[in-house]
């Protein structure tokens, strides 16, 4: 499998993504620079987690104007499985590949921690191999993760079944006390209605050596490879237009 | 025409102008004579400083870079080097506490990053005034944000820390940041100039008024008209630097490059200047040529700006349109300013004009060299005056149940959870961090290799202001001590010297005496010193800071999966007590919080005894005989183990410890047996059938140590000399613990 990553010039979790790919999970990984226009026959790809253009303005408002963005939604487009992890989930929103927007935290500071995350939907290629109910504990970084859509757009995707992760505490029950961010409804990622695309604020490359001190973002991972693998356990794998 | 109230604005005294016609055979102009008081201020000449610097230890067989470079650098096996340093940015942060702190870790991560390093951790070390006083929270609230925003946005994790709270640095906090990178020896590449003709590139952000004179306001004290200072204080760019981060790092693997210097203080001033005086060449630039901000500025001004987000750059001649390229890649422009030469001169031109020229080693070999005069301070003999059987100052009488005065002593802010702190740094970024932050020394892996980096930064300021040569040797050793308590060996060492007005024999004397204690220390442990910063004139009004010597230690774990960190991990695990308790409460937290004084002497300590102790620590590591390690040091062996039992999932432990005698009070004695600060030892834990072997292994060592009870239960319990002391509720000792810091702050919204 060839996991294409993403790089803007304020990208700083490409190498963590990298990382994750080639030599946690032993598959091909390439790096592809914002300015340029070829996917390098990927087959997953991650929009990792930085700050894309400093973000002065409005996290991801300028990375959706990136050449490579074309491309990218076209693959989204084809039904090809895209990633968004943290300021890659903030670009996802920003170019409409994903509803909602991101807000400063509640509180307004950059949160590092491990938090607890519900899976809430399974039929996704990056959650395939979790099950419903699971509770991961994954950490964020993130000072705008406050996750928030009007009321129109969140019934729909409640509706639809696009929120994918949800804050909980350590038993997976949504409360207050466990929302790191203020996120309304506690999301923590959502998927498009095609479910192909996901962005998620937590970090799963964060959470996939022992060393590092959990593995539970390795179900993210381990799901997408089963998903580009025919013969999954759960559900059809990825139809992809044009492969 | 150079007049008195101009020196007098440039900070030079009028010795130095004489010297200054000396070295010209003319009067200096107003460009001329901005270089000269910006390159001898005392932040870039170190003018004050260097005779005593000159005693430190910088070698070994593992230092690959000592002092002297833009950071130090020491071997770490497989062809890699750890390069790191420290530096203050103090003054800045008084003044603008976000911008100040931010800029303070642009200014270090240049420093390694321009060594062909890199950068994958960063450590502060912060000193404000009492927790309580107004404007300490603001202004910490300040410095962390602008850590924060410079650190997690560039990419590169804050993995660890300190911080303390006393009145003394109410109007001068310490902002202390590290920076370690890593990179192949066969790459490090240096700050010089040199090859006749090989081009000197600017690269970076544009040049602005901003910081004009950054280096002269940090060789000076602050008074009430220091607010006025704040357009001498620069604004930081993280997207910028991270470019050049990135680009740098792309251009140093062509092998177009000769050198590469940041510009840090005095900019392109220090930058042209020193690059040349470590080639033995010349550099002769255009201001002209250099990207301004602003219009109209002059050629004073461009040379002493300190606009951050700055490389200067010489490139090997014909190898120019590489190097462009890959600035044009990440949309930075590099520009052709000006030539290498050979005379040794920094000759500067404004649209072809000559409007400077200065011998190179007039501004930096032969620049001023004070030996001050220095008398011991005359507080020193009433402070170290402790009488613990008349203990003065109001005792708070609810402290006198030990179970209060250890709670009273974890909520203290100096002791308590910096959670609230870490948790707005991304501590995870780069996905190596394997001790987070709280749990000890910083700990990362490094890729590729089965190793791991450990590294800290400690002062005490309290214990230098009681006795400064003993209280560096104590934060050498500390450090130290906290790297082997993960099972890393120390390899070096860099140290922040933060001092009040070197022209007061006083304050000389106590720089003096740290200097001295840390070269003792740094020779007995084997950490040489490999490079750092002086910050002096640390003073508000007159009121110098206690003296605060940081230093910063790293140490090498050959296989990173054998780290320990502080937590007990089960129930049923023997306690074992390296070293031994002598009760020492001088300049202890103790004191501090239930007498609410800094008196005494500070724990004596045995260089000897903490370097077996060290080569212990990391032996039992190395054998994964150890569950868990911690040092005791603020509040003593009670507060250790308190420590032991936090976020360990509510791991209690039964101990027993030995009785002291210093006072003929009962209640002080038991305190000072539960409290007392004495240097060199470590609690760990370890499995009931490691206990034989471990206690061999101490033997072998010459370290003391035994078995002190057993882990278990929610509750921590300490007898001393049989009689149980302390029984409390190792939840509620953790919320008083955790909580501390954020309730303040919680409160204040409230």
């Amino acid at each position: 499998m060839r996991f294409g990553v993403i790089v803007f010039p304020g990208s700083n979790c490409d190498e963590d993504a990298y990382y994750a790919a080639k030599d946690v999970f032993g598959q091909e990984a390439e790096y592809l620079w914002h300015k340029d226009t070829d996917l390098k026959g990927a087959d997953v790809l991650i929009l990792p987690g930085g700050f894309a253009h400093g973000d002065y303005l409005r996290t991801g408002a300028m990375a959706r104007f990136s050449p490579i963005m074309g491309p990218v939604r076209a693959f989204a487009g084809r039904g090809g499985p895209v990633l968004g992890i943290c300021n890659g989930f903030q670009i996802l929103l920003e170019s409409g590949l994903l509803p909602g927007a991101m807000l400063r935290n509640r509180g307004l500071k950059y949160r590092c921690e491990h938090v607890h995350l519900r899976v809430e939907q399974t039929d996704t290629p990056f959650t395939r191999v979790a099950h419903a109910g699971q509770v991961l504990r994954i950490p964020i970084g993130h000072g705008e993760g406050n996750y928030f859509a009007p009321v129109d757009t969140l019934k729909t995707i409640e509706a639809n079944r696009q929120v994918v992760l949800r804050y909980t505490d350590p038993n997976g029950v949504v409360s207050d006390e466990w929302n790191p961010n203020g996120s309304v409804n506690a999301i923590a990622a959502v998927c498009n209605e095609r479910r192909n695309v996901v962005g998620m604020m937590p970090h799963p490359e964060r959470a996939c050596e022992p060393l590092l001190g959990g593995v539970d973002g390795r179900v993210i991972f381990e799901s997408v490879l089963s998903a580009l693998t025919s013969g999954g356990s759960k559900g059809p794998a990825l139809q992809m237009a044009g492969q | 025409m150079i007049d008195p109230q101009i020196l007098e604005r440039h900070g030079l005294k009028p010795d130095e102008y004489d010297r200054i016609v000396g070295f010209l055979g003319r009067e200096p102009n107003l460009t001329e004579l901005g270089i000269f008081s910006v390159m001898w201020s005392e932040h870039c000449s170190y003018k004050s400083s260097r005779v005593h610097l000159k005693t430190l230890p910088t070698r070994g067989p593992q230092v690959l870079q000592g002092p002297g470079e833009n950071a130090g650098a020491v071997d770490i096996g497989e062809g890699l080097a750890a390069v790191f340093k420290i530096e203050s940015h103090n003054h800045p942060s008084f003044i603008e506490p976000y911008q100040g702190a931010a800029t303070g870790v642009g200014g270090i991560i240049r420093d390694i990053f321009t060594m062909g390093a890199r950068p994958i951790a960063l450590l502060n070390s912060l000193r404000f005034g009492a927790f309580d006083a107004p404007g300490t929270r603001r202004l910490l609230e300040g410095v962390v944000a602008g850590i924060a925003g410079y650190g997690n946005s560039i990419g590169i994790p804050t993995v660890g820390g300190e911080i303390a709270f006393e009145p003394s640095y109410a109007g001068n906090p310490l902002v202390n940041v590290f920076c370690l990178g890593i990179a192949w020896q066969a790459d490090i590449i240096k700050g010089v100039a040199s090859g006749v003709g090989n081009a000197v590139y600017y690269v970076g952000a544009k040049t602005g008024r901003d910081g004009i004179h950054g280096a002269t306001m940090a060789s000076a004290e602050f008074d009430d008209k220091s607010a006025e200072k704040r357009p001498a204080v620069q604004v930081g760019d993280p997207f910028m630097e991270k470019l050049l981060l990135e680009a740098c790092l792309e251009v140093m693997k062509t092998d177009a490059l000769v050198g590469i210097q940041d510009m840090g203080a005095a900019g392109l001033t220090c930058s042209t200047t020193e690059m040349g005086s470590r080639g033995g060449a010349g550099i002769e630039i255009d201001t002209a040529l250099v990207p301004q901000r602003e219009t109209g500025m002059t050629p004073y001004e461009i040379m002493l700006s300190e606009s951050q987000e700055r490389m200067l750059l010489v490139v090997k001649r014909g190898r120019e349109a590489e190097v462009e390229r890959v600035f044009d890649k990440w949309d930075l422009h590099a520009v052709h300013i000006g030539e290498v030469t050979d005379n040794g001169l920094l000759r500067v031109k404004h649209h072809g004009t000559l409007v400077a020229e200065i011998p190179n080693r007039a501004l930096t070999d032969e620049a001023p060299l004070y030996m001050r005069p220095m008398t011991e301070p005359e507080y020193l003999a009433d402070v170290q005056k402790l009488d613990l059987d008349n203990l003065r100052g109001p005792e708070r009488p609810a402290l006198r149940d030990q179970n209060a005065a250890l709670l009273a002593i974890l909520g203290s802010p100096t002791v308590a959870s910096k959670r609230w702190i870490y948790r707005q740094y991304d501590h995870m970024v780069r996905t190596n961090t394997i001790n987070l932050p709280g749990l000890g020394a910083g700990v990362v892996r490094i890729k590729g290799t089965d190793r791991a980096l450990a590294m800290s930064v400690d002062g005490n300021g309290r214990y230098c202001y009681l006795d400064p040569y003993r209280g560096a040797m104590l934060a050498v050793a500390e450090a130290a001590r906290n790297v082997a308590c993960c099972g890393a060996r120390p390899l070096g060492a860099t140290n922040c010297l933060n001092f009040g007005n070197p022209e007061r024999p006083a304050i000389m004397w106590q720089f003096a005496k740290a200097v001295e204690g840390i070269g003792a220390a740094c020779r007995a442990l084997g950490v040489p010193i490999t490079g750092g910063n002086v910050s002096l004139y640390n003073e508000t009004d007159g009121k110098a800071i206690y003296p605060t010597p940081t230093i910063g230690v790293v140490g090498l774990l050959e296989h990173a999966d054998r780290v320990v960190s502080r937590r007990f991990r089960d129930a049923g695990d023997a306690i074992l007590l390296f070293g031994e308790g002598r009760g020492e409460l001088g300049g202890s937290e103790y004191l501090k919080v239930a007498h609410d004084f800094v008196r005494g002497v500070p724990p004596a300590l045995d260089l000897d005894a903490e370097r077996a102790l060290q080569d212990l620590l990391v032996r039992v590591a190395d054998e994964r005989l150890l569950r868990s390690a911690h040092d005791c040091s603020d509040g003593g062996i009670a507060v250790t183990l308190a420590e032991c039992c936090f976020e360990s999932g509510g791991i209690g432990a039964e101990v027993s410890i030995d009785g002291v005698r210093v006072a003929a009070d009962a209640r002080v004695n038991v305190a000072a047996a539960l409290y007392g600060e004495s240097a060199s030892r470590v609690v760990v834990s370890v499995v009931t059938d490691a206990v034989t072997t471990v206690l061999e292994r101490a033997a072998a060592a010459n370290v003391p140590a035994r078995v002190i009870g057993q882990t278990g239960g929610n509750r921590l319990r300490i007898a001393v000399a049989g009689q149980i002391a302390i029984d409390a509720a190792v939840d509620e000792a953790e919320r008083v613990w955790s909580s501390a810091i954020e309730q303040a702050y919680a409160k204040r919204v409230a």
